[in-house]
């Protein structure tokens, strides 16, 4: 496996450790506004989850595609994994501009400034995410299923089942413990 | 060594880091694989939500089991969707791991633990 690139995922999940801390140390200084249990709608978050988790199902099947050289089953699932993660990242955007219309953004308290920069920072690696998949495709459309091409395609998908991982993380800490709470 | 191996270490001398070609260890599992950790990780989810809103349970154990839920399903997502074994060949990747999760450990833990106590020694407001 990509040692290199598995060093690079370890310090990208040790920076969202820092941010985790942030976000529990700040969690209860919300300055008189809402907290977690009031703003958080955990049906949104369910299905969320569910598109992340398909879509890092769908990335394996492709992954799978990529390396026996079948066409339908890598740009098929390749496909369905796009649409999983927009929808996931469509779904997030309409949960941030709720926030902010009611008042919730995160200028309101320290525990909504930690709550959007660690949800955000997630967001913004599932929209990388999503470009990198549109070059995997091009890159495997244009240069076929070539050695160094199937290495980035495995790169690609340890990325994405890493975001996954910190997923997990992300709706037990805030959004679970949140509402629990 | 023979002339067909020799000309393969050659070919792998010959290649930019990157670029050499994948190991057998290296493909991905069969569906199996996927499908198993697709099944354990929605089992695990559904738990979770269901724990988190029961009233079912004594409320001060809730955070306790929504942690090991959420470690258990690292877990599976970790053996069944990246494919870290303990098999020989990915040692070094199981060690990176081990050292990554200690700084994890540190950073949250010693936060929380260093931000309480300054918390608790604040003067009121």
């Amino acid at each position: 496996m990509g040692y290199g690139f598995w060093i690079f995922l370890l310090s990208d999940i040790v920076m969202f450790s820092a941010f985790f801390a942030t976000y529990a140390v700040l969690v209860d200084n919300t300055a008189g506004g809402p907290g977690g249990r009031q703003l958080f709608d955990l049906k949104n978050v369910g299905l969320e989850t569910a598109c992340l988790l398909l879509s890092s199902f769908t990335c394996g099947i492709a992954s799978i595609g990529a390396q026996q050289h079948r066409g339908s089953w890598f740009y098929g699932a390749m496909t369905v994994t796009f649409l999983f993660g927009a929808t996931f990242l469509g779904l997030e955007i309409h949960e941030f501009a709720g926030l902010v219309a009611q008042n919730a953004g995160p200028t309101r308290s320290a525990f909504l400034s930690a709550f959007f920069t660690l949800v955000g920072c997630h967001g913004l690696h599932v929209t990388v995410g999503l470009l990198w998949l549109l070059t995997m495709l091009a890159q495997v459309y244009a240069k076929g299923y070539r050695p160094d091409i199937l290495r980035r395609m495995l790169c690609f998908s340890l990325f994405w089942h890493a975001l996954d991982i910190i997923w997990v993380g992300l709706f037990t800490v805030v959004y679970l413990m949140g509402a629990a709470s | 060594m023979s002339e067909s191996e020799a000309g393969r270490d050659m070919q792998i001398l010959d290649t930019a880091p990157g670029d050499e070609p994948l190991g057998d260890a290296e493909h991905a599992e069969g569906l199996t694989g996927y499908i198993v950790g697709l099944a354990l990780a929605t089992l695990l989810t559904c738990v979770s939500f269901f724990i988190a809103q029961t009233t079912l349970v004594w409320t001060p154990s809730i955070p306790v089991a929504l942690t090991v839920l959420a470690v258990a399903q690292m877990g599976v997502h970790l053996v069944f969707f990246l494919h870290i074994t303990a098999g020989p060949d990915s040692v070094n990747n199981v060690m990176a791991l081990a050292f990554g999760v200690l700084i994890v450990f540190l950073i949250m833990a010693g936060s929380l633990w260093i931000m309480s106590h300054l918390n608790h020694n604040m003067m009121p407001m």
